[in-house]
């Protein structure tokens, strides 16, 4: 009896995982469906497959989307913030976690104050320093934003894994006379390389995908990233839904691709910033 | 410098080096320390500054903005006090904006809470099926919320080509939960907690599986059923970070943007305004920067205090 009843209990578990993984994809799915349809036949029914894989759509979301400069954009905002995000959060941790400078908690609790410092407080100064300064719709300017934004939490994630640097390796190189600088390139950054890899997805993620501070910066065509073209594409072009959705395959099939491959730094991002023990 | 002093002695000396009497290399290695204590602060120096320059310096200058009448155009400002703030608090705009946020706050207190709990427990005990389950749960959480925005507006929501379109001509009907006045908070809050969920999954079940074994497995010994297993070994080890999830999502509450700017803009006739809509609007439709900036201050208040908590829950880590 009892095993019955036990088998029964894993039976209802493993619908409720299905009925939520469905949830999660179904949308998804009804994007990659309708992707292949020409405009009427989604409206005639949303729901029905595909009677041939037609391409046509993606041809025109590549070209009225303006893909092509949107993702170089995208790619350049991207590239920008991971690499200023790098330098600064690995150096910072380094002196965080080894305690380096009598100041250190007082660093600490900056970062975690500003962590939770809400855009909006600090949004319209820097939109009109930005505007003074020309420098709105310079991409790799709001990508050194985007990092700036970021960069409490990276701080916090490179100094956990300094923290995972025995000190004694440490020390040994400093009586070989190795300087700090020698120390953190050749000591201290291969036992670190998974907590960049680690933060270099999470900001990478971060600004690809931001929206507030991209769209009030980056307005002009030239310098919108791969998502605001398709956001502006979204004004002109929403009556033809096969075009929308095959513009929506074109976006958020490269990034389920890249998240599948890098899904362990992912989750371990995800959780080394959040889960207290 | 010791770099130098190191490429210029021979690898013999250093050997000869460590093997010195503990009291000289103590001081031979306090000596560089002490030098390099500058070049620790000048490391440290990029990330403050950078974080300073763009949200500090910025933050400040809202604070005092939010006094002024300032346009965001020119630096023309007049000195207003307390006026921005009286005009704001009277506006019955704001009033709805913060009930909506208060709103918004319950719904992601408790939905995406309830389902991620379940589905992290439901994960707990099977270890095969895990990493699958937790690459399809986070899938709409890694999207940009541009794209799922859209796809949401365009093939679900939409009258004409969407689900609820469709549904509606075919005898089920849902109406056009994005216009109705009463629904199109809850209509833009399920695309917020259909894309955030699969994020608290993942946390409860790495915080779940924190949980000794020895724990669990005495408590089987002792017959423990599901729930006082889960109610007196998995929920004491879990509690700090669900506190701390439930501090990070008051935080998000309040300052909730993208999602309700993207589907409704804070229409249709305010009924999704939110604070951080209502200050975007303030700036970048009206150019009211002053406005803005106290309704950016008044947020920030709500930041502040969970800001405080976050800190406080926070605190181990300074001990680490």
């Amino acid at each position: 009896m009892r095993g019955h009843a036990r088998h029964i209990t894993a039976v209802c578990g493993h619908v409720l995982l299905l009925a939520f993984g469905a949830t999660a994809l179904f949308p998804l799915l009804l994007v990659l469906v309708n992707s292949f349809k020409d405009s009427s036949a989604v409206t005639a029914n949303p729901l029905s497959l595909p009677t041939g894989l037609n391409f046509e759509n993606f041809r025109q979301a590549w070209s009225y989307g303006h893909f092509q400069r949107g993702f170089i954009n995208s790619f350049i905002l991207t590239f920008t913030a991971v690499v200023v995000v790098l330098v600064c959060s690995s150096l910072a941790g380094y002196v965080l976690a080894g305690k380096k400078i009598r100041i250190w908690p007082a660093v600490m609790i900056y970062f975690m104050v500003s962590m939770t410092v809400p855009i909006q407080l600090f949004l319209f100064p820097l939109y009109f320093g930005f505007s003074q300064l020309h420098l709105l719709g310079n991409v790799a300017a709001v990508g050194v934003v985007i990092a700036a934004i970021n960069m409490p939490l990276a701080v916090f994630l490179m100094r956990t894994f300094f923290l995972k640097v025995p000190k004694e390796v440490e020390e040994a190189a400093l009586v070989d006379g190795a300087n700090t600088f020698q120390l953190l390139r050749s000591v201290i950054l291969p036992v670190v390389s998974p907590g960049l890899v680690t933060v270099a997805t999470i900001v990478g993620l971060m600004a690809w995908n931001e929206f507030l501070i991209t769209s009030t910066f980056l307005q002009g065509d030239s310098s919108m990233t791969a998502t605001l073209g398709y956001l502006s594409m979204n004004g002109t072009f929403s009556t033809n839904q096969g075009v929308m959705m095959a513009g929506a395959v074109i976006l958020v099939g490269p990034i389920i691709v890249i998240f599948v491959m890098l899904q362990r730094y992912f989750v371990e991002g995800f959780v080394s910033g959040s889960v207290k023990g | 410098m010791p770099a130098t002093e190191a490429a210029a002695s021979p690898p013999g000396r250093i050997a000869v080096r460590r093997r010195d009497t503990g009291a000289t290399a103590g001081r031979r290695r306090a000596r560089p320390r002490r030098r390099s204590t500058l070049t620790y602060y000048l490391l440290v120096a990029p990330a403050v500054l950078l974080s300073a320059l763009v949200v500090v310096v910025p933050g400040v200058l809202t604070a005092v903005a939010a006094f002024t009448d300032w346009d965001g155009i020119g630096l023309k400002a007049r000195w207003i006090g307390f006026a921005n703030f009286s005009s704001i608090l009277r506006d019955p705009v704001f009033t709805t904006a913060l009930g909506n946020n208060v709103r918004w706050m319950l719904l992601f207190l408790t939905i995406p809470v309830a389902i991620g709990l379940l589905t992290a427990l439901l994960l707990l005990t099977r270890p095969r099926s895990r990493t699958l389950y937790q690459v399809i749960f986070l899938v709409p959480y890694v999207l940009a919320p541009i794209t799922n925005a859209i796809l949401w507006l365009n093939i679900v929501y939409n009258p004409l080509s969407g689900v609820v379109g469709y549904a509606n001509h075919h005898g089920l009907h849902l109406g056009e939960p994005l216009s109705g006045l009463h629904t199109a908070i809850y209509a833009v809050a399920a695309v917020d907690i259909w894309h955030f969920w699969g994020f608290l999954t993942v946390i409860y079940l790495a915080a779940l599986r924190q949980t000794p074994v020895e724990q669990v497995e005495a408590a089987l010994v002792e017959g423990a059923n599901g729930w006082q297993l889960f109610r007196y070994v998995y929920l004491p080890g879990i509690k700090s970070t669900l506190q701390l999830m439930w501090v990070m999502i008051i935080i998000f509450s309040f300052l909730a943007f993208d999602y309700v700017w993207l589907m409704t803009q804070g229409g249709p006739a305010h009924a999704t305004e939110m604070l951080s809509t209502y200050a975007y609007s303030f700036a970048f439709a009206s150019f009211q920067f002053g406005k803005a900036a106290a309704v950016g201050l008044i947020m920030s208040l709500f930041g502040l205090i969970s800001s405080f908590l976050y800190t406080w829950l926070s605190r181990k880590d300074l001990n680490a």
